[in-house]
Formats: structure tokens, C-alpha cells, sequence
């Protein structure tokens, strides 16, 4: 609890990335942070590129460490690592979401799904009761999301929205489970801009809630605080809450320069968020209050993914063909 | 204050002195050395004579010591006051007619020998007494008269030299100089006072001459003038201890004194002790104001000038100087010519608060304000006049403006009412002068007096408001019209009614300074929200712009097709930024389109407002040219001289054709970093050269780039290395350059209906010799070089006496330099030595006698690569 200080200083000039990652030769459109099991506890990163292939970085030497190629060419879209530590499953343009075994050097596909959509929407999973996990990806309706039981691969449900609500098709997933309920819930972002929050075991929309003009690109969820947050293509990035009755309601919204978010991400200590701007710049908030903490302009494309690591480190994957990781606000 | 004691002072104090006529002019038949008062011819007095006699003859004979003694001793009772001394008559006699004579003899016979005729020094002693006891001036000139005929460093030069230093300690000179002023009352000799002065200013050049490194620090100017000025003091404090006394007196001896030393250059060392002195000695009595004026009012007429400048200078604000000088400006027209004219027209080396001074003198008294008017009326009309502003070096345009200023600054409305018209005038004629000047520093004068006449003309009005840079300069010169301000330099709080001009400025202030502290309020309030994350300082987001490029073509034709065509404004700007990326990577498509690229270009106007449309434009038609020289250069030099262009345009134009030629001479030099740089810093890659600003900024760099290039070969010159070839790589330039040269030295000299070039349009002709000049030195080494550099020296011939504005000058002896580094040395002498022999005579002159300081420095370089091509022939041709 700081007085303000009677002179205002001088802002620090924007910082520059800690490192930059290239060799993709190819735009990079997903990110995701994780602790390598082989490589006792060495941070990875795993970028999917417009190009059909996973680079593995190995941070500490900066290098790829290993390339999965296993999309045939078509983009990668999402990726994420198992809480185990050695299976990856990435997502692809064509249709394909394939799990990778990488423990002890492996490269493989051990299994994967066909995709009944070829949209934009990147999958999620929930992992709460390991072994068996949850899946939410696209479904073969154009606005539906199917869920499925994993690593069995049993379709449990589809979550189709009312015929004339015309949501349109849904364009980013958010699974998630409360402390206090055994239900999972999934937050998904329409095309007609609204976020919805189903009740999977009800196979019901709890809510509905309005936030963006423009289709929603990528929502975040903090569920210390039951708040999450959405950006789309317009404008406007929009921060909601859910109440107790399980509503969702708009908190606030916070007007950008340019329009075009294609991710939004929230620390993992939840102090910060990270978008991905179409207009090349990643944007830093405060989350709690969001305040605009940095506009980092390193990119000369458009930015399609942010990630951040157990650690902090913040990366991002553009066009340009260039990975940014930079540390901001250590926690 | 002045006026009042002027006024109320009693005339019985001061009367006598003041009244004293002046003094006469000098019947010529008693001008000589042996004339005497009539009471010499009394009989009575020979026993004088026949005592000195003796004397001079026991002196010159007598080896005895003790005769010599008793002999000198007996004389020194018509010296002294004591008992036993002389009748008065006597005394007089002995000091008028014989007291010379005895000191030559006293003089002639010092050694060191005779000196000991006596043990214990007591003969030296009653020797010396007689030089500092006896009447000073004739003591005075004894001394000064053996010294200077006493031959090389010897005891007894050097025995004289200690006993004049010791008249010097011991106060003689004023004794000196008093006794001049009392003989002022009677009649007396002219040229013995000539003289006397002359010694007594020169004595230090005498005795510096005489003594040589013997020298003794009492008579160095910078000891001497200051022991000098405190015996003037004494003679003031006598005199007016006189005039208290109720005697007359006179001071006009101490006023020659005064003027000569001042004429001899040293009114630092004097007023330095006066000055600070009489300031304060007049400060409390009016006697010593009015012996002070007197002082000042007797110095001849040639010495005026002298002393005035030196009291200007050594006068610490403008009471004091009123207090010295009186209305002295007023009574003497020298004076008054010297104050109004001479020190601010026709010198301009005084700094800012001796203007102050100056100017605030004339203004503290009511006789003097009406010449203050006058001063600030003609002022005015040198300030307006178009050839003063040519002619003059911009200094003494400072200083003229700086004049203005401050006389605006003490003159109050009703004072200025009757010649509001008048100084209207003139101010609006140098105003418009100014602002045709091609010298931003001149316009910025311009505007800045300007602004402050009208607001005291007008003060009514609403208020005439320019824009312009704030340097230190305008900052000075704003402050010196505010007349608040000037009230504080004066260093003394004397005056309490000051200037009139007052009134209007108070008002104005505090609202200000309320506004500051309202603003300075406001952020602290919004910012009062308390964020606990202490640690999540933002960073700086003022680069966090609307992004533009969304809406970019990707071909040249689109581009030009969204520029002409395009009504929506978002498209047209992109197509603006991408033009000279998509230029550069697609030189084919851009020469099919080249001639109606660089049209559409030329002629492009912002129809919103674009962040850096100039440079953004110049850098497509660069890129243009570049890309498809000989066809764009044609077209567009073929524009420069069409009708129907703005001079902007045209200027334009010259600006494309030298940064073109620059690209294609040394490739790479304008490159830029890569397309796409990202946004965050791709506002501020401009090029490093020439972004034209409206206005003309643009050409000066050319010419630090040639100065560069001149200084460099200078350099390498003075060094002594051969001389290398100045470029490597081949020069792109060189298939091209008479593309871009002779089309545009080919008309300049035909006006046309709307563009006059040796006319009113000279800002571009000055444009145009710097580009030519530009081109010139781009064409180094070229096969082209040998027939443009002869071209380029008869269009500086043609000009050379046509023009009288600086800047245009300053193209022409820049033009020329590139032709003396871009031809080789040979085809020069071989080809155009006639058109060399010129330039260097006209070379000469302007570096002689320009009143523009760039000129005379261009010029001198110029001269300097003439020589160096003279050396390098004489060197080569063996």
C-alpha cells in the first residue's frame, strides 16, 4: 500500500525477447511448455508449425532437440503433453489428433483420432482422474463439441447448443473441473462471439453470455477466482466471471489498439496474461486488475500462440516464423 | 530621483564650479615655455636668482659634501612652510622660474660618487626631497625628461626610475593634477599642459620603453591606470571639498586626463576603480553627482566616443550609468551621436546588458525619452530595411532585434502612439523580408520581434502569434521584451519608477502559474488508485500504434491505381508506405511504369493527415529514379523548369535528384533495413539524408556532406598521402549524370510567368546550385565530370555577382569545390584555366570581404583545394 509518488518516472523502455527460437521455416501456429521426463526435469518446448511438424526445443541449448512429423504436411494447430510426462498429443489440419510416446528417445504415434471437423477450434483435456482422462474436440456438427473418454476413446457425449440459438461453430475449449463438484464443465467460445459454459455429466448449457462482436478466438479460465477471459477478433479482449448459480457474467471489457487476438493465456500463478495480437504484438496485463503492463513488438507477423512455462517464461509463435521467449515479471 | 535633486539643488553648493567659464582658448602669443608673471621683473626677487645660482654652481664644481649639503639646504626654505621659510613672493619665484633649472642640475649630477660625498645616505635624502616636495608637475616632467634621455640600463636611469616610483606612491600625481586644476583658474601655458598629459597618460609606454626588462611593476598599465584613477578620486574629493568650502574650481584637467586614457585603450584598467566608486560617492551627495557630470562633460569632444563605451561597459546597470553621465547625451552632440547611433548601429560587439544599460539610460530621464523614440524608429526602419538584412551578418541582426526589444520594453503606449504608423511599417516590411529569408534563424528573428512590436502597438489587438522552434535565443529575446524581467537586471534597487510599460504583464502570470499547479494536481489525483502488485511496473507502450499495412497492394500498378483512384484513406496510406518496398523488389515492373509512377508521385498531395507523408513520398520517387534513371531524371528535370509548380515541388524535385544520384553513385549508402521491420521502431528508420522538412532543411545537409568530403581530402592532404582514388567500386552514376545535370543548368537564367529563379524565387536558385554542386561531386570520377564541371563554373560565373543572398552564395562556393575535387586536376588547368584564374580572384574576395560567415569559410576551403591542386602538379609534373 504505496502512496503514489508525486512524480511519475519514466516507464522502462519495452524489454527485448531473452531468446529467440528459428528454424522452423514455417509459421508457427501452437506452443506448449513441459517438463521432458528424459531429460530430468529440463524444460522443453513443443511448437507445431504451419508445416506439419512438432519441434521439441530443448531450452538450455536452444536447439531442437527432435521433429515429429506426423500431420502430412497439414498445420498443427494444438499441442499439449500428458501429465505423465512422455505422451504428447498434438492436433492437425488434417483431422488427425495423434498421441505421441516420447519417452527414451521415442518418436512415435501410438494412437490417434480422426477429427470429424477441420475447423479452427484447438482441442482441451482434463486430467483429473489419471489414468483416464477427458477430451473435448470439435464435433462433427459444425457447432457441436464432442467429449470424449479417454485414452479408451469413448464418445460420452455431444454438446450441440439449441437449433435456434445459432452460435455458430465453436472456435476455442476450455475443460475444467471445480474443487467442490465432481462435474466437469467446459467453456466454449462461438463464433457469434459468445462464451458458453456447459455442464458435461447434464450435457446441458448452464450459461450464456455475450462478450464479443467478432468471433471468439481463445478464452482462459482462473478458477481460484471464477473468472476468465476471451479475445476475439475485433477489438475488444473481454473479462467475465461465473457466479455461484453458475452464471456467466461480463465483468468488464479492455479495448486494444488493433483488432485480432488469437490467444489469450494466463500465467500459471495466475499474476499474469499474455494475447497473441494479429497486429504482431503480444500484450502483458495484470490479470487482477488488467492493466496494461507491456506491448512487446518483436514480431513482424501476426502472432498466433502464446505459451507460458511452470516458470514464467513466456513464448510466442508468429508468422514470421520466429519463436519470441521472454521473461517478464518473474514470479 | 535625478530629476528631483536636479531640480531642488541648492545652486549655492554647486554653483561656483559649475558656472566657471570654460575654459578659454588660449591666446597664442603667451604659449611659450619662458613667458612669466609679470612680478618676476621685481628687483627685489634677484636674491633668488643669485641663491640659485650659487647653488647650480656649487653643485657642478663642489666636491665637498658638507658645502653641497648646507648650500641645498638653504634652497629648501623657498620649498617648505616652516618658520624660517621664505617670503611668499619669493617662494613664487623660486617655483616658477628656477625650480626646474636647480632639479636638471640635481638630476645631472647623480652617481654613486657624489652620493657618497656624504656618508649615511643623508645627500641622497635631501636630493630626492627635492623632486616630492617641490611643485609636481615640474618634478614630474624633470623626472620624465632625464629618464628618457638617460642613456641604457645604468644607476642612475635606474636611481630616477625608483624616485619617480616613489613621487607615484606617494601621492604627487594628485598633487599634480590638483595644481593643474587650480592654475585652470588663471591664465596658462597650453602646451606645457599638452605635454604634462601626455607624459602622465603615456607614462607607462614611456617608462616600458626606456627601462626594457628592467621595468618596475609601479608603472605597468595595469598597475599604473588604477593608482591613476585613485588620484583622480582624490582630486574629486578635493575639489569638492572646495566647493563645500565655498571656493571654485575647476576639473577639467582630470576630464582631459580622463578622455586620453580612455583614447590610449585603457578604460578597463581606469573605470574599473572609477566607476564603481563615483557610483557610490554620487549616490550620496549631489555635489559629487554634479562634479561627476562635470567630469564627464569636459572630455574633448575626440575622447567622447572612448569613454562612453568604456562607462557602458564598466556601468552595472542603467541608474548608475544615469547617475554618471547626466543628461550629458542630451547637451553634447557627440555624445548623443556616439550613444544612438555608434554603439547601436554602426558596432554591434556589446553584450545583451550593456544594451540594457544603454538604452535603459535613455529611458530614466524625461529629456532622454524622446531620443529613445527616436532610437527605437530607427531601429525599426534598419530592422525593416531589405538591404540591411542582406548585408548584414545575422549577429548584428541579433543585436539590432535584441536593441528593439528593449527599447520596446521601457517605451510605454502613449509614448509610441504618435509613430505607431511609422514603426508599424517598417516592422511589417522586415517582417516580410525575414520571412523570404532562406536562414531559419532569420525568419525566427523575424517572427519574434514581430510578435512583440505588435503586442505593444496593439496591445488591444488580438495578439500576433507565430510558430517557431524555442532556442536559446527566442528565449533571450522574449524575456528581453518582457519588461518585468528587465526591472531585475538592473543591479541596484534604486529606481522605484522604472519604466512606465509596466502595466499589462502581471495579469498574465499568475493565471499561469494557476494553470501549472492545476495540471501538475490533476495527475496526482487520477492516479491515486494503490495497486498491491508493486512489482508489475508497466512498461513503455507509447509504441503501441494503430497498425496500417492490412490494407497494402502488392503491386506497383495497384499502388499507383490506390493512390489516383483510391477514396478510401486507410488504403491509400498503405499503398503510400508499401511503394518504395515494392519498387526496390520489383525493378521490372517499375520501369514499365516508371515516367507515370514518378507523375503520379511528383504530384501527390496528403489528403490526410499521414505521419512522415514527405519522406515517405521522397523515398518512392528516390526509389523510382533509382530504379529507372535516365527516364525519370528527364521527366523530371523537364518539370523543374515547367510551368504550373509549386516552388515545394520543384524543390522536390531537387531533393530526388541528388538523393538518387547519391544511391547510384555509392549503392547502398539510403538502403534501408529489411522490408518488413517490425513496427515498434519502423517509424523512425528514416533516411539518414535529406527528409526534406517544409521549410528548407534539406539542402544544408548536402552541404555538410560535401564540406565533409572537402574536409577529409583537406586533411589527407595536410598529411601528405598520394592522393586515392575516391571510389572502388564503379560508379552507377556514371552513365546517367547528364541526365540529371544538364537539363537543370540549361534554363535558370529564363523566368518564367509564375517562377523567377534570378527573381523572387531564390530560395530555389539556392536550392538548385546546392543540388548542382551535389551532382557535381556525385559525378567523381565519370567521364561526364570534365563537361560539367565546365558547365557548372560558367553557371557560377553567371551568378556570381547577381546574387546577394547568403544562401545562394553558399551553393555557388560549395558548387565550386565539387568541381575542384570531381574533375581531375589535369582537364582542369587544361580545359578551363581561364574559368580557374576567375574563380580564384572572386574565391579571394568573397573570402575576404563577405559579411556571411559560412561564405568566408567556403570560400577559404575552396581556396585551400586550389592550392592543394597547384601542389599536386607541381609535384606530379617532374
Amino acid at each position: 500500500s504505496a502512496l503514489p509518488s508525486m512524480a511519475t518516472p519514466l516507464p522502462p523502455p519495452a524489454p527485448d525477447p531473452q531468446f529467440v527460437l528459428r528454424g522452423t521455416q514455417s509459421p508457427v501456429h501452437a506452443l506448449h511448455f513441459s517438463r521432458g521426463a528424459q531429460a530430468q526435469g529440463c524444460l522443453l518446448l513443443f511448437s507445431g508449425s504451419q508445416s506439419g511438424l512438432v519441434h521439441i526445443w530443448n531450452l538450455q541449448t536452444r536447439r531442437t532437440a527432435a521433429t515429429l512429423d506426423g500431420h502430412g504436411g497439414q498445420c498443427v494447430t494444438w499441442l499439449q503433453m500428458l501429465p505423465q510426462g512422455h505422451q504428447l498429443l498434438s492436433q492437425g489440419r488434417d483431422m488427425k489428433l495423434c498421441l505421441w510416446d516420447l519417452a527414451e528417445g521415442r518418436s512415435a504415434v501410438v494412437d490417434s483420432i480422426h477429427l470429424e471437423s477441420v475447423g479452427f477450434c484447438r482441442s482441451a483435456i482434463l486430467t483429473g482422474g489419471w489414468p483416464h482422462w477427458t477430451l473435448a474436440v470439435p464435433g462433427k456438427g459444425s457447432d457441436e463439441v464432442q467429449i470424449l473418454e479417454m485414452p479408451s476413446k469413448t464418445s460420452v457425449c455431444t454438446l450441440k447448443p439449441d437449433a435456434d440459438a445459432k452460435l455458430g461453430m465453436p472456435m476455442c475449449l476450455g475443460l475444467w473441473q471445480a474443487r467442490s463438484s465432481p462435474r466437469p464443465l467446459l467453456l466454449a467460445g462461438y463464433e457469434d462471439g459468445s462464451v458458453a459454459l456447459w455442464d458435461i455429466s447434464e450435457r446441458k448449457m448452464c450459461s450464456h453470455v455475450t462478450c464479443h462482436e467478432e468471433p471468439v478466438m481463445g478464452l482462459d479460465f482462473d478458477p481460484q477466482q471464477a473468472r476468465g477471459i476471451s479475445g476475439s477478433a475485433g477489438k475488444a479482449l473481454a473479462v467475465w466471471n461465473l457466479d455461484r448459480q453458475q452464471a456467466l457474467k461480463v465483468h468488464g471489457t479492455h479495448r486494444l489498439t488493433n483488432p485480432g487476438v488469437a490467444e489469450v493465456t494466463i500465467r500459471p500463478d495466475y499474476k499474469i496474461l499474455a494475447t497473441a495480437g494479429w497486429d504482431h504484438r503480444i500484450r502483458v496485463f495484470h490479470w487482477r486488475t488488467m492493466k496494461p503492463l507491456a506491448v512487446l513488438a518483436f514480431h513482424s507477423a501476426t502472432v498466433q500462440c502464446v505459451a507460458f512455462a511452470p516458470n514464467g517464461l513466456l513464448a510466442a509463435g508468429s508468422k514470421d516464423q520466429r519463436i519470441s521467449v521472454w521473461s517478464l515479471y518473474p514470479p | 530621483m535625478e530629476e528631483e535633486r536636479d531640480g531642488s539643488s541648492p545652486e549655492r553648493l554647486c554653483g561656483e564650479v559649475l558656472r566657471s567659464p570654460q575654459t578659454p582658448a588660449w591666446p597664442s602669443h603667451c604659449a611659450s615655455w619662458d613667458s612669466r608673471p609679470p612680478c618676476s621683473m621685481d628687483p627685489a626677487l634677484s636674491v633668488v636668482r643669485l641663491a640659485v645660482q650659487e647653488a647650480v654652481h656649487i653643485l657642478s664644481s663642489s666636491e665637498d659634501g658638507g658645502h653641497i649639503l648646507s648650500t641645498l639646504a638653504s634652497l629648501k626654505r623657498y620649498l617648505s612652510d616652516t618658520e624660517n621659510s621664505a617670503l611668499s613672493g619669493e617662494k613664487e619665484e623660486f617655483a616658477t622660474v628656477h625650480f626646474s633649472t636647480l632639479l636638471r642640475s640635481l638630476a645631472s649630477k647623480l652617481s654613486p660618487d657624489w652620493l657618497e660625498l656624504l656618508p649615511g645616505g643623508r645627500l641622497e635624502a635631501l636630493w630626492a626631497s627635492f623632486f616630492l616636495e617641490g611643485p609636481a608637475d615640474q618634478a614630474f616632467l624633470v623626472l620624465m625628461e632625464t629618464i628618457e634621455g638617460t642613456a641604457g640600463p645604468s644607476f642612475r636611469l635606474m636611481k630616477m626610475a625608483q624616485l619617480l616610483a616613489r613621487f607615484l606612491r606617494e601621492g604627487r600625481m594628485a598633487a599634480l593634477m590638483e595644481a593643474q586644476c587650480q592654475q585652470q583658474m588663471r591664465p596658462s601655458f597650453p602646451v606645457l599642459r599638452e605635454m604634462l598629459l601626455s607624459k602622465v597618460v603615456g607614462l607607462p609606454d614611456h617608462l616600458g620603453n626606456r627601462l626594457q626588462r628592467e621595468n618596475l611593476p609601479e608603472f605597468l598599465p595595469q598597475n599604473y591606470f588604477p593608482l591613476l584613477s585613485e588620484e583622480v578620486l582624490r582630486v574629486l574629493q578635493a575639489a569638492v571639498d572646495s566647493l563645500q568650502g565655498g571656493l571654485d574650481c575647476s576639473i577639467s584637467f582630470l576630464s582631459q586626463v580622463l578622455g586620453k586614457v580612455c583614447m590610449h585603450g585603457r578604460q578597463q584598467e581606469t573605470l574599473d576603480v572609477l566607476v564603481p566608486q563615483l557610483t557610490t560617492l554620487t549616490n550620496s551627495s549631489c555635489l559629487w553627482q554634479r562634479v561627476c557630470w562635470r567630469l564627464v562633460e569636459q572630455v574633448p569632444d575626440r575622447a567622447l566616443e572612448a569613454m562612453l563605451t568604456g562607462m557602458v561597459e564598466a556601468a552595472s546597470g542603467p541608474e548608475v550609468l544615469s547617475r554618471l553621465l547626466g543628461n550629458l547625451v542630451v547637451k553634447n552632440k557627440k555624445a548623443q551621436f556616439v550613444m544612438t547611433r555608434k554603439l547601436l548601429f554602426l558596432q554591434y560587439r556589446y553584450t545583451t546588458p550593456m544594451l540594457q544599460s544603454l538604452l535603459g539610460y535613455l529611458a530614466m530621464d524625461s529629456q532622454r525619452r524622446p531620443l529613445l523614440v527616436q532610437v527605437l524608429k530607427e531601429l525599426l526602419e534598419t530592422w525593416g530595411s531589405s538591404s540591411a538584412i542582406r548585408h548584414t551578418p545575422l549577429p548584428q541582426q541579433c543585436y539590432i532585434s535584441k536593441a528593439i526589444l528593449i527599447c520596446l520594453a521601457h517605451l510605454g503606449g502613449p509614448e509610441l502612439q504618435d509613430s505607431r504608423d511609422e514603426l508599424l511599417a517598417s516592422m511589417m516590411a522586415g517582417v516580410k523580408c525575414r520571412l523570404d529569408s532562406s536562414l531559419p534563424a532569420v525568419r525566427r528573428l523575424g517572427m519574434i520581434v514581430a510578435e512583440v512590436v505588435s503586442s505593444h502597438l496593439h496591445p488591444e489587438g488580438p495578439p500576433l502569434k507565430f510558430q517557431y522552434e524555442e532556442d536559446e535565443l527566442s528565449l533571450e529575446l522574449l524575456a528581453l521584451g518582457n519588461p518585468r524581467l528587465m526591472g531585475d537586471s538592473a543591479s541596484e534597487a534604486g529606481g522605484p519608477s522604472l519604466a512606465p510599460a509596466t502595466t499589462e504583464t502581471p495579469t498574465e502570470t499568475p493565471a499561469e502559474t494557476m494553470d501549472s499547479k492545476v495540471l501538475r494536481a490533476q495527475p496526482e489525483g487520477s492516479d491515486s488508485e494503490v495497486d498491491s502488485d508493486d512489482e508489475f511496473i508497466p512498461y513503455d507502450m507509447s509504441g503501441d500504434k494503430e497498425l496500417k499495412n492490412s490494407k497494402a497492394p502488392a503491386y506497383v500498378r495497384d499502388c499507383m491505381e490506390a493512390l489516383t483512384m483510391s477514396e478510401d484513406s486507410e488504403r491509400w496510406e498503405a499503398a503510400l508506405r508499401a511503394l518504395e518496398g515494392l519498387i526496390c523488389r520489383s525493378p521490372e515492373a517499375t520501369r514499365e511504369v516508371s515516367v507515370e509512377l514518378a507523375k503520379v508521385l511528383l504530384h501527390l498531395e496528403e489528403r490526410t493527415c499521414v505521419a512522415g507523408f514527405e519522406g515517405l513520398r521522397q523515398r518512392a520517387l528516390v526509389a523510382v529514379t533509382v530504379t529507372d534513371p535516365a527516364q525519370v531524371a528527364e521527366y523530371l528535370t523537364s518539370q523543374f523548369y515547367a510551368l504550373n509548380y509549386s516552388l515545394r515541388q520543384r524543390m522536390d524535385i531537387l531533393d530526388v535528384l541528388t538523393l538518387a544520384a547519391q544511391e547510384l553513385s555509392r549503392p547502398g549508402r539510403l538502403k534501408r533495413a529489411p522490408q518488413h521491420s517490425h513496427p515498434g521502431t519502423g517509424t523512425c528508420c528514416l533516411l539518414p539524408l535529406a527528409t526534406a522538412q517544409p521549410g528548407s532543411t534539406a539542402a544544408p545537409d548536402w552541404r555538410v556532406v560535401v564540406e565533409e568530403r572537402i574536409r577529409s581530402k583537406t586533411r589527407r592532404l595536410s598529411k601528405g598521402a598520394p592522393r586515392m582514388g575516391a571510389a572502388g567500386s564503379p560508379n552507377g552514376f556514371n552513365s546517367v549524370a547528364g541526365y540529371f545535370f544538364f537539363p537543370l543548368i540549361q534554363h535558370f537564367d529564363r523566368p518564367l510567368l509564375t517562377f523567377d529563379l534570378l527573381g523572387d524565387d531564390q530560395l530555389v536558385l539556392g536550392r538548385l546550385t546546392h543540388t548542382l554542386g551535389a551532382l557535381m561531386y556525385l559525378a567523381a570520377n565519370t567521364t561526364v565530370a570534365v563537361p560539367m564541371g565546365k558547365a557548372l563554373l560558367e553557371f557560377t560565373w553567371a551568378l556570381r555577382f547577381h546574387v546577394d543572398t547568403s544562401y545562394v552564395r553558399q551553393g555557388l562556393l560549395s558548387a565550386t569545390s565539387s568541381v575542384l575535387l570531381s574533375v581531375p586536376a589535369q582537364r582542369l588547368l587544361e580545359d578551363m584555366p581561364d574559368e580557374l584564374l576567375e574563380a580564384r580572384s572572386w574565391l579571394a574576395d568573397v573570402a575576404e570581404k563577405d559579411p556571411d560567415e559560412d561564405c568566408r569559410m567556403l570560400a577559404v576551403k575552396a581556396l585551400l583545394l586550389l592550392e592543394k591542386l597547384k601542389d599536386k602538379l607541381l609535384t606530379s609534373s617532374p
